[in-house]
């Protein structure tokens, strides 16, 4: 197709994907929302309130942007899994593999849907935190290339899972299994700074840890990790799933016969 | 140019049985074809390897001209497909479902917009535009990917077993809503279980068993390869045949027989030898349509 078709292709691509995260909103956009202001409220009010502050910020403020990031990562990747394995359990999938839709706009389609649904529930749980806390803006450049990176990386990731994934039940394990413990074990409650030295080794080998102290850099100016290392970590995760997405979509494993 | 070559194609599944072999088809612009055979000969995988939904093992196939192998996209233009099973979305709008899919074409909203109204016109479906698709019935199903396929106006349609599933007045109205596309210019590949479907509608037919064309031509060619009949003649009262001179008979019951008539045969003579007899006829018709003779005498002679 020419790059004007392939336009309108990804385009209606992403807008089925919002319109679906739209339609469906009360299980999409709102128990994120209400699961953060929880975690805000006993995590940041009641507990918080008797922990001394993290790198000049109150324990309220230091979470607020790990809070955001885990809605964030958690709501990319379960859209696009439940979408495309969705798409694929209705076989409606096919629509898209009968058209000459390109490989990469779908793989590009599906990811910017994600970052969409990411960003509208990133969004929400910010000003959600803002009854809880004073906002802070260290770099809102960084902020931005954060929270787009990271949703773009697990919306890819969650495609994989789409793929692969051949139940319903497949499409759980992973976020219940590998991303809410690494997300809760990245430092969202915490600093990795108070952990004893073989905690802290083995806290830098997970990749949420980079991405939440990067995001909490951009609104803090604090991290526990360099920003730059973790941009460049999750540029070259991002390239790599899109083109493991690549691959499996043009041999059509596990969706062609 | 032929609308689609296929040549040689094979298709072995993983671990599986061969589910083509060495496949060689050609349809001509402009036809009306019909892939006629029993489930799970091959149909499925063919259409499913025509249309990318399943990975060919070996030969060329292309499509007005376009070899699937190097030119798969331009392919895709040209061609529209109709599964056997539903495979939209079931929560999205009828309107939405049509306006999506031309715009995995490259075609604009707008124009998508007045297709979509047309082809569901057309259908019978403008009323349900705004409806959720899984509140339509099974043949308005049929009929919206029917109306999806031609959103992007393809040169080629192909139709896998559409009409299964619909009742019969509906059944009719697709035959001719398929019939005037056809007479349009359409190229139309249609699969199907019933028989006399494929007789009212294919101008051209092959007959596929076990991953093998075992017959191909027109209806016509190969409607007249049938040596014999089988007809049921319903009596006007009770009477007991016992025979009827060089005619193979089969007494159902006091009221009803069936006579196989064979080609160089005619049925006038079959009733003169009943009403010599002094049996009235109060009707008759064949026992099934031709093309499911034809069907039957070539897949009995392919077991044997």
């Amino acid at each position: 197709m020419k790059n004007r078709e392939n336009i309108i292709s990804l385009y209606t691509i992403v807008e089925r994907e919002i319109k679906r995260t739209l339609r469906i909103w009360l299980q999409t956009l709102i128990p994120p929302v209400i699961t953060m202001s929880l975690y805000l409220v006993i995590f940041g009010n009641f507990i918080g309130s008797q922990i001394k502050g993290i790198g000049g910020f109150s324990y309220m403020e230091f979470i607020v942007p790990g809070l955001i990031m885990m809605a964030v990562i958690t709501n990319s990747y379960s859209n696009v899994v439940s979408s495309f394995y969705s798409a694929k359990f209705m076989k409606s999938i096919e629509e898209l593999f009968v058209s000459p839709t390109p490989s990469w706009v779908i793989v590009t389609g599906y990811m910017l849907g994600g970052i969409a649904r990411g960003l509208m529930v990133g969004l929400l749980v910010t000003i959600g935190s803002l009854f809880f806390a004073a906002p802070h803006i260290y770099n809102i450049f960084i902020v931005i290339l954060f929270v787009i990176l990271t949703s773009a990386v697990f919306s890819l990731a969650g495609m994989i899972n789409g793929i692969l994934a051949r139940s319903f039940d497949d499409i759980s394990i992973i976020p219940t299994f590998v991303l809410t413990p690494l997300t809760y074990l990245g430092g969202v409650f915490y600093s990795i700074s108070l952990l004893p030295d073989f905690w802290q080794k083995l806290s830098k080998l997970n990749p949420i840890l980079y991405m939440v102290n990067g995001f909490r850099y951009g609104f803090l100016g604090i991290s526990d990790i360099n920003a730059v290392f973790g941009l460049i970590m999750l540029v070259i995760f991002a390239v790599l799933l899109f083109c493991a997405n690549l691959y499996m979509l043009k041999k059509g494993i596990r969706i062609k016969t | 140019m032929n609308a689609l070559d296929i040549k040689g194609l094979t298709k072995r599944y993983k671990n599986g049985p061969l589910a083509l072999e060495r496949i060689d088809l050609t349809v001509k612009k402009g036809d009306f074809f019909g892939l006629i055979g029993a489930n799970g000969a091959g149909k499925t995988t063919l259409i499913g390897i025509i249309t990318d939904l399943v990975v060919k093992t070996g030969g060329k196939i292309s499509i007005f001209g376009y070899d699937i192998d190097t030119d798969f996209d331009k392919a895709k233009t040209v061609m529209g497909a109709v599964p056997q099973e539903i495979n939209f979305n079931i929560f999205e709008k009828v309107s939405d479902i049509l306006i999506h899919q031309a715009g995995f074409y490259g075609i604009s909203k707008s124009i998508a917009s007045k297709r979509a109204g047309r082809y569901l016109k057309q259908l019978g479906l403008w009323d349900k535009r705004n409806t959720k698709a899984n509140s339509l019935s099974g043949g308005m199903k049929k009929r919206l990917m029917i109306a999806r396929s031609l959103v992007h106006e393809p040169s080629l349609l192909i139709l896998d077993e559409p009409t299964a599933g619909v009742d019969v007045e509906l059944r009719h109205q697709m035959w001719d809503f398929l019939k005037t596309l056809n007479r349009e210019g359409k190229t139309i590949i249609l699969t199907t279980h019933y028989l006399e479907e494929a007789e009212y509608l294919c101008k051209n037919l092959s007959i596929i068993d076990h991953g093998k064309i075992v017959e191909r031509g027109s209806t016509r060619e190969l409607l007249s390869k049938l040596d014999r009949q089988t007809v049921i003649f319903y009596l006007k009262t009770p009477a007991e045949v016992k025979s009827l001179d060089g005619y193979k008979i089969n007494q159902i019951d006091d009221m009803t027989i069936e006579v196989e008539i064979a080609k160089n045969q005619n049925i006038n003579k079959v009733v003169s030898l009943l009403d010599k007899q002094g049996i009235i006829i109060n009707g008759m018709r064949n026992r099934s349509n031709r093309l499911e003779e034809l069907f039957f005498s070539i897949l009995g002679k392919n077991e044997k």
